[in-house]
């Protein structure tokens, strides 16, 4: 900052005039009545999808694991609430695409019986792995909405001896104040997770970076972190997407991330202010993650609002809950710059997701897009340095390539640049497109390598079985010989005795 | 005159060394193009193309002979591939892009004779005789030779079934 | 109720589901008012002729681009609603000697739509500064009209009616007591016939910031286009780069050649509030199109429109030289966007990943 930064306004993002955060923040937490099913998805985490422990018609009590993590990058599933495991199979995926996946259907019986809890009384008593395994068991994943399991992140960052946790309180999305809302209510929580996490870690401070456009968040977590010196409540600048890691740590630390290396490489690990609160509650209390709080909020919404949910709660049982004023135009799980927007409202909701938002058409500027002008917003809007007008236009002339080359692998996705393009070109879309061709056709040189090892391998196969015959055959052939030679001799000699 | 002529001819001179060297220096190994063009395809051998192997095709792609879209097993991604390579414009008519193509055999049909087995260029069906077979999506290139051995025609191509993981969106169409 | 929302979405969309406010026409319509003051005041010095040239030159920059977008079949009405060919237009007026007869605005409207735009693909398509190719083809081929300036005039010297049609429609000869040379033309030519710059402004410089001097419109009310500068600025239309880079290319080389030479050289002032300086740093280097994209590359481009500026004001042929140095600068955009581009976070300016520094904290 300084007179650069004043004569050329922010170096990168964006500044939703209007951040649509209140009213929504300031609604005291709701508590969500348990609804008559779940769907609970397999694959809610980046990594491989859980396994189901459970079978249909098993009875489940709330807390109880019912698909276990498959491999290092993975996280379980638990039960939210009790009842009986009705089906599992394909739902359809909280999804831009419709396409299903799988999840483990249960039907809630009210009754909310819940497996007893392994308490544990002093956390820091616990060898770091100890705590890892209690965070892996309860399936906390980054409930910032990457879900990148936290157990192995944790593991790595003490790996990687990091110094500094990053703690995530950014929530820059407009409309979302799920994160806003655990921090002004459960500020200690949050200060006690971080805690365990350093522990579990070996980071010997923290940052937890907020966004000044929430004071009694700052407020009430200053107040809980004031015993720890270690733990550094930082406000920082509201400016899109200052939730970003890259950002964040760049804007607290100073530090920038190489492309393609993650924040632990520079000595820092970024965890969100919800996965705090969730590493407490699993390290502490021994409780899985099984709720969460999520935003519902949007032009549509009656009664916008922070609600505490169980994970696996279908969309629609959400939206009845706080009520509909017009039918939406859009539902969109996440904020609106990121969010995936959803084919229904028959979708689960699942662990990195903190809002879901029910805009009217007058919310979503739904305008054809006219011809790229150059005007340099984009360049100036992106967080990442890129150029997005000419990556959109080396994608339209089919020149994949070309944009991997201009770093399209370092695009956020934060939607900066369609957001304030004068043209209204779909920049996100062209971008995630691109990305999508560009990794097909990684997976179809693999395949293509794979059965052309194939292929040579029957090749060889079947040379050694004709070699192996044609041996045979002369193996036959040499026998008969011989023996036709020893007959022949024998004969021979039987004359030659004779004679 | 003589200034302007020197000039000139100096000029010629020094842009035609330039070039002559940079012919030298940046020459293009012969027949490397073929190479690279069989490293692309399958390399399955199948023989749907119509020639013998992948690298015939490849000869007859790069000569001129045959389209970018010979390969069936490739598909359009292939072609592509081969057609951004060879710097030639594509035509993908006639080549319907279905995605990739993956065979199946139908189980009601199937009398378990073992004839695809043993054609398959990959290995890429399961089963034994007297048995209903499979098809592995993963090993298998779609390249359809199964279909003309099997009997009873119980093998079919289908496309390969589109899941969350490789689900990606459209291209977006902007103004002209 | 649920039933309704599940079965209305219509067909899914890519993030952001939000979009700030703007289109092609409002950062049109924004240029447009920074500019009407200047224009106005334009029409109070020069009178109806003025008023009549404008009106043509938009008109016939309009009629261009439509009759374009006809043949190649595209929208019309929507395509000419977002504005750029009246600001197109517009620009070029600002650029004409005021009292130029009309065919003069009639050919150059066409020009800028139709070559300098439309024959590249339209809006957002051309090399050129559209409004600056219809300039400078104008001025290569007519360069009596192009250079036939006059002194403004206010109240009752001012043409009526029927004289201002008649300069705009008629026979064009405007009266030789009004008409009179710009101070770059005047010093150009008194140089060239050998008479030195400190007895032909023995007198001082007919420069003054009210603008009352011969010139064309966006030469004259210099003031109210650096003002309308100020005001794109502060709207967020442009930014700072391009016009302080060029306006710093023209000033100080000429500072230094002044300060060596006064009998020679005109002072940096007199070369920022002459000619197009004002109007080209604010209104014409500026545009989005033609210009580089990033910020270093736009300081680049600034620069350089200003150093040629001056260089070809002070040894071209021609007395002013901002549409020269600007299309030449144009044709150097897409090398400039290709070789100056902003860093990427995690990489070097070269584009490669950042070296973690091993062993340091």
């Amino acid at each position: 900052m300084g007179l650069l930064e004043l004569l050329n306004g922010a170096r990168w993002g964006v500044h939703p005039h209007d951040d649509h955060k209140r009213p929504a923040a300031d609604v005291p937490l709701r508590v969500m009545p348990l609804p008559a099913k779940l769907c609970v998805p397999l694959l809610q985490h980046v990594g491989a999808p859980a396994k189901p422990v459970v079978a249909v018609g098993d009875r489940v009590l709330r807390g109880e694991l019912i698909a276990s993590a498959q491999g290092n990058v993975s996280a379980p599933v638990h039960a939210p609430s009790s009842g009986v495991v009705v089906a599992i199979g394909d739902v359809t995926a909280p999804h831009p695409s419709g396409l299903p996946f799988a999840a483990i259907t249960i039907e809630l019986d009210g009754k909310d019986e819940a497996i007893p809890l392994n308490e544990v009384t002093d956390p820091f008593s616990l060898e770091p792995a100890e705590v890892s395994q209690r965070i892996a068991e309860a399936g906390i994943v980054g409930l910032g909405g990457a879900t990148f399991p936290s157990a192995p992140k944790a593991q790595l960052g003490r790996k990687m001896a990091v110094q500094t946790l990053v703690i995530n309180g950014g929530e820059c999305e407009p409309y979302l104040s799920s994160d806003d809302s655990i921090m002004r209510e459960r500020a200690d929580e949050v200060i006690d997770g971080v805690r365990i996490l350093m522990h579990a870690t070996g980071a010997a401070e923290a940052l937890v970076g907020i966004e000044d456009n929430k004071p009694e968040a700052i407020v009430a977590m200053r107040k809980a972190a004031e015993p720890f010196a270690s733990i550094k409540v930082r406000p920082v600048p509201a400016r899109y997407p200052m939730g970003s890691d890259r950002q964040l740590v760049q804007v607290l630390t100073g530090k920038e991330v190489p492309s393609g290396a993650r924040t632990a490489s520079i000595g820092v690990l970024v965890n969100n202010v919800s996965t705090c609160a969730a590493i407490h509650r699993a390290v502490r209390m021994g409780e899985p993650l099984h709720r969460r709080i999520v935003t519902v909020n949007g032009g549509a919404v009656a009664r916008p609002g922070n609600v505490l949910v169980p994970i696996g709660i279908l969309i629609e049982d959400l939206l009845a809950f706080v009520g509909l004023k017009e039918t939406p135009a859009r539902l969109v799980m996440g904020g609106p710059m990121m969010g995936a927007a959803l084919p229904h409202a028959k979708v689960p909701t699942v662990k990195g997701c903190g809002g879901i938002l029910a805009l009217t058409a007058a919310e979503i500027t739904v305008e054809d897009p006219s011809p790229c002008i150059r005007c340099g917003s984009c360049v100036k809007a992106c967080p990442m340095g890129l150029v997005p007008l000419e990556m959109v236009a080396r994608i339209n002339a089919g020149d994949y390539d070309g944009a991997d080359k201009m770093a399209l692998d370092d695009c956020l996705a934060c939607g900066c640049c369609a957001y304030v393009c004068p043209s209204h070109i779909p920049l996100v879309q062209s971008f995630s497109h691109a990305k999508g061709e560009i990794w097909k056709r990684a997976q179809q040189r693999k395949r293509n390598e794979f059965t052309k090892g194939l292929a040579q391998a029957r090749v060889e196969r079947l040379e050694r079985e004709a070699r192996e015959r044609a041996e045979a055959a002369a193996k036959r052939k040499a026998a008969r010989a011989a023996q036709l030679a020893a007959e022949a001799a024998a004969s021979t000699g039987s004359q030659e005795t004779s004679a | 005159m003589l200034t302007a002529v020197l000039s000139l001819a100096m000029l010629g001179l020094i842009l035609g060394l330039g070039l002559g060297y940079a012919a030298k220096v940046f020459a293009v190994e012969g027949n490397s193009l073929v190479t690279e063009v069989v490293e692309m395809m399958p390399g399955t051998n199948c023989g749907q193309c119509g020639l013998a192997g992948c690298t015939a095709a490849a000869e007859a792609v790069v000569g001129g002979d045959a389209p970018a879209t010979i390969c069936p097993g490739g598909g359009s991604t292939l072609a592509q591939a081969i057609a951004a390579k060879l710097g030639i414009t594509l035509s993908l008519e006639g080549m319907e892009d279905k995605g990739p193509m993956v065979a199946e055999v139908a189980e009601e049909i199937c009398i378990g004779c073992g004839k695809c087995l043993k054609h398959c260029a990959t290995d890429a069906i399961m089963g034994a005789a007297k048995q209903i077979h499979v098809v592995l999506n993963e090993a298998c290139t779609g390249c359809g030779g199964c279909m003309d051995d099997c009997p009873t025609g119980a093998i079919g191509l289908r496309p390969l079934p589109q899941t969350l993981r490789d689900w990606n969106w459209q291209k977006p169409a902007l103004a002209a | 109720m649920n039933t309704s929302i599940s079965s209305a979405l219509p067909a899914v969309a890519a993030s952001p589901h939000a979009q700030a406010q703007g289109s092609i026409g409002s950062v049109m319509r924004k240029v447009m008012l920074a500019l009407a003051p200047a224009t106005l005041c334009g029409f109070w010095f020069f009178g109806l002729p003025a008023l009549s040239l404008w009106l043509v030159t938009v008109g016939a920059a309009l009629a261009g681009e439509a009759a374009c977008l006809r043949l190649m079949n595209k929208p019309v009405t929507s395509t000419l609603l977002d504005g750029s060919a009246v600001l197109t237009g517009w620009l070029l007026a600002m650029s004409l000697p005021p009292w130029a007869p009309w065919w003069i605005g009639v050919l150059g409207g066409l020009f800028s739509t139709v070559i300098g735009k439309q024959v590249f693909g339209g809006v957002g398509q051309n090399l050129f500064n559209p409004a600056m190719i219809a300039r400078v083809a104008l001025l290569v081929s007519f360069p009596v009209q192009m250079t036939a300036w006059v002194m403004p005039m206010t109240g009752a010297h001012a043409p009526g009616l029927l004289e201002a049609l008649q300069v705009t429609f008629g026979s064009g000869a405007i009266p030789d007591a009004m008409s009179s040379a710009s101070l770059l033309g005047q010093a150009k030519s008194e140089l060239s016939r050998g008479v030195d710059l400190l007895h032909v402004f023995a007198n001082g410089l007919p420069t003054s910031f009210s603008g009352e001097r011969p010139g064309s419109m966006g030469e004259t009310a210099v003031l109210l286009i650096a003002a309308g500068g100020v005001v794109l600025m502060l709207m967020r239309v442009i930014t700072w780069h391009i016009p302080l880079a060029m306006l710093s290319a023209i000033a100080i080389p000429a500072a230094i050649a002044h300060g060596i030479n006064p009998a020679r050289y005109l002072d940096a002032g007199t070369h920022v509030l002459s000619g197009a300086a004002m109007l080209g740093a604010f209104f014409i280097a500026t545009d989005y199109v033609s210009s580089p994209t990033s910020r270093a590359g736009q300081i680049v481009f600034g620069i350089g429109c200003g150093f040629l500026t001056w260089v070809i004001r002070t040894y071209g042929g021609y007395p002013e030289g901002v549409a020269f140095a600007v299309l030449l600068m144009n044709a150097l955009t897409p090398a400039i966007d290709r070789l100056v581009k902003p860093r990427v976070y995690g990489r070097d300016f070269k584009g490669q990943p950042l070296v973690l520094k091993t062993g340091g904290k």
